[in-house]
């Protein structure tokens, strides 16, 4: 059954990008876990990648408006309201948590109604979702039969399911097998008309699916640009067994020097 | 001009009638090959294989109508299933407060009305806290996620509550009712501050330890559940109400 698409989806943008951040302080608990990050991203697939505690799950946190900046500009899809950005946002908390006993569609259905969908494409979008992450076989299944990988892939339906404008996925790979990582690499290559976030601390994921590259050090980006560029960046001496890792701990080693 | 097949030689073929003779199957077979008219009339014929056929239909025919919104979603819409366990504790407890008045004496106060306050606040703490609930961080992020949610989720917490409390307190509503909705508005409204969950601890210790824990030693109902009490527990619940609706952006955010 072919989807309707309406006339707000094709109307073009009026911003230049998805996400513009200047400035940008967020407060982890005491900690300011984002210190002055200034980030300009438009439709593609971003790696956000760094060292664990480098601030990536806070920085994720405020682009998904569940944290108040304490400082700097964030304007989402050119400056809408909290309500029309978080209709168009989708969201993969690093540890997700959900509701065991409910079914995979009955999760996606409610995260669904939850984002104000119509209440007559919620069906169809939720089978849509469900169908594009293959859990159509499991999708009447409660989410406490399903493996880890399972879930998460859950996870990955119920924030597409408002097909999102822009898509944030905290550490979405952790825990997969190589193969179900090779299938949400083939996922995420697929997103190229929104604008989506990954962060990961794996530099392969990075590697294989994303279109560039933030660097993300102690709060503050060191690098962003094009995944070759991060792969430039590193010598021969620098430790690492791909030209990306050694890029990537270049980057970190000047980031710490300075 | 040529003969057309009786409806009953079409029947026993559909049928595959054994004991229908060879030559005349040849002869059947050779007409219906020309005769459009009579392979329509076998079709209608065919009753022994047809509800196979519709049976096969049906299998293959997609199913159009969008599969019926489950109970538990539903129900979802009111109340998470993170509360349910915190309901039936409060309920539980009732049920215990409710044997204990039956069993010592008059002049000993209700255990249950001493309840009845702190009553629906594990159930509010369940609604919109981080601890509490496993999905609040993806809820959070949502746009119904705010004021409008938190408060639907209470009023399915109140809906449970204030019946059990009817039944456990039976006495008349004007000694209970204000202080418990007072407690509800006071959780939500220093949640704002310290987060839903801190809030429901403190009140409930406070409630405990200043309250209660007096009343069952001096074996004397608190002044403060006296109907002439009404006035201040008015006053909290609108000050409560005003604060929450001040800070209603704090339900937006993610609960500290």
């Amino acid at each position: 059954m072919p989807r309707v698409v309406s006339a707000a989806e094709i109307a073009p943008t009026t911003y230049p990008f998805e996400i513009h951040a200047r400035g940008l302080k967020v407060r982890a608990g005491r900690r300011m876990a984002v210190d002055g990050v200034d980030l300009s991203l438009t439709t593609g697939v971003h790696g956000l990648l760094g060292p664990n505690g480098a601030g990536k799950t806070t920085l994720i946190r405020a682009l998904a408006t569940v944290l108040r900046p304490a400082g700097g500009e964030l304007d989402l899809l050119g400056g809408a309201s909290q309500r029309d950005v978080r209709r168009r946002l989708g969201y993969l908390p690093q540890d997700f948590g959900f509701y065991r006993r409910f079914t995979v569609r009955e999760f996606v259905e409610y995260m669904a109604w939850l984002k104000e969908m119509p209440k007559a494409d919620i069906p169809g979008a939720v089978q849509r979702a469900i169908d594009r992450v293959d859990l159509t076989d499991r999708a009447d299944a409660r989410l406490k039969t399903l493996s880890g990988g399972m879930v998460r892939r859950a996870g990955i339906a119920q924030a597409i399911v408002n097909d999102p404008a822009i898509l944030l996925l905290d550490e979405p790979t952790a825990g997969l097998d190589p193969a179900q990582r090779m299938h949400f690499r083939g996922l995420l290559r697929d997103m190229t008309d929104i604008c989506v976030v990954v962060s990961t601390h794996l530099v392969e994921d990075v590697a294989a699916a994303c279109t560039d590259v933030v660097l993300l050090n102690e709060g503050r980006v060191v690098f962003q640009g094009a995944t070759e560029a991060l792969a430039a960046a590193g010598t021969e001496t620098d430790p690492g067994d791909s030209p990306i890792e050694r890029g990537y701990s270049a980057l970190l080693a000047k980031g710490a020097a300075r | 001009m040529t003969q057309h097949a009786s409806p009953q030689l079409l029947r026993r073929y559909a049928d595959s009638d054994p004991t229908l003779a060879a030559d005349m199957v040849w002869a059947l077979e050779v007409h219906l090959e020309s005769c459009a008219n009579c392979r329509a009339r076998l079709a209608t014929e065919a009753s022994a294989v047809a509800p196979l056929v519709d049976e096969i239909w049906a299998s293959i025919v997609p199913d159009t109508t969008p599969a019926a919104v489950h109970r538990t979603r539903r129900l979802a819409v009111w109340a998470t299933p993170a509360m349910v366990p915190w309901l039936a504790m409060t309920a539980l407890i009732t049920l215990i407060a409710l044997v204990a008045d039956r069993l010592v004496a008059p002049p000993y106060p209700s255990l249950a009305l001493l309840l009845a306050p702190i009553a629906p606040v594990a159930g509010v703490a369940a609604a919109w806290a981080r601890g509490l609930d496993p999905a609040h961080e993806l809820v959070a992020a949502t746009p119904r996620a705010g004021l409008y949610l938190v408060l639907r989720r209470t009023l399915a917490v109140l809906v449970v509550v204030i019946p059990l409390m009817a039944v456990a307190t039976w006495t008349s509503p004007l000694r209970w009712l204000l202080p418990c909705l007072a407690f509800t508005v006071a959780t939500l409204a220093l949640g704002g501050f310290v987060g839903v969950s801190r809030a429901a601890v403190g009140l409930v210790t406070g409630w405990a330890a200043l309250v209660m824990g007096p009343s069952l030693v001096s074996q004397r109902l608190p002044s403060v559940l006296e109907p002439a009490a009404l006035g201040a527990w008015v006053a909290v619940l609108v000050a409560g109400a005003v604060v929450v609706r001040l800070r209603a952006t704090v339900y937006t955010r993610l609960a500290t």
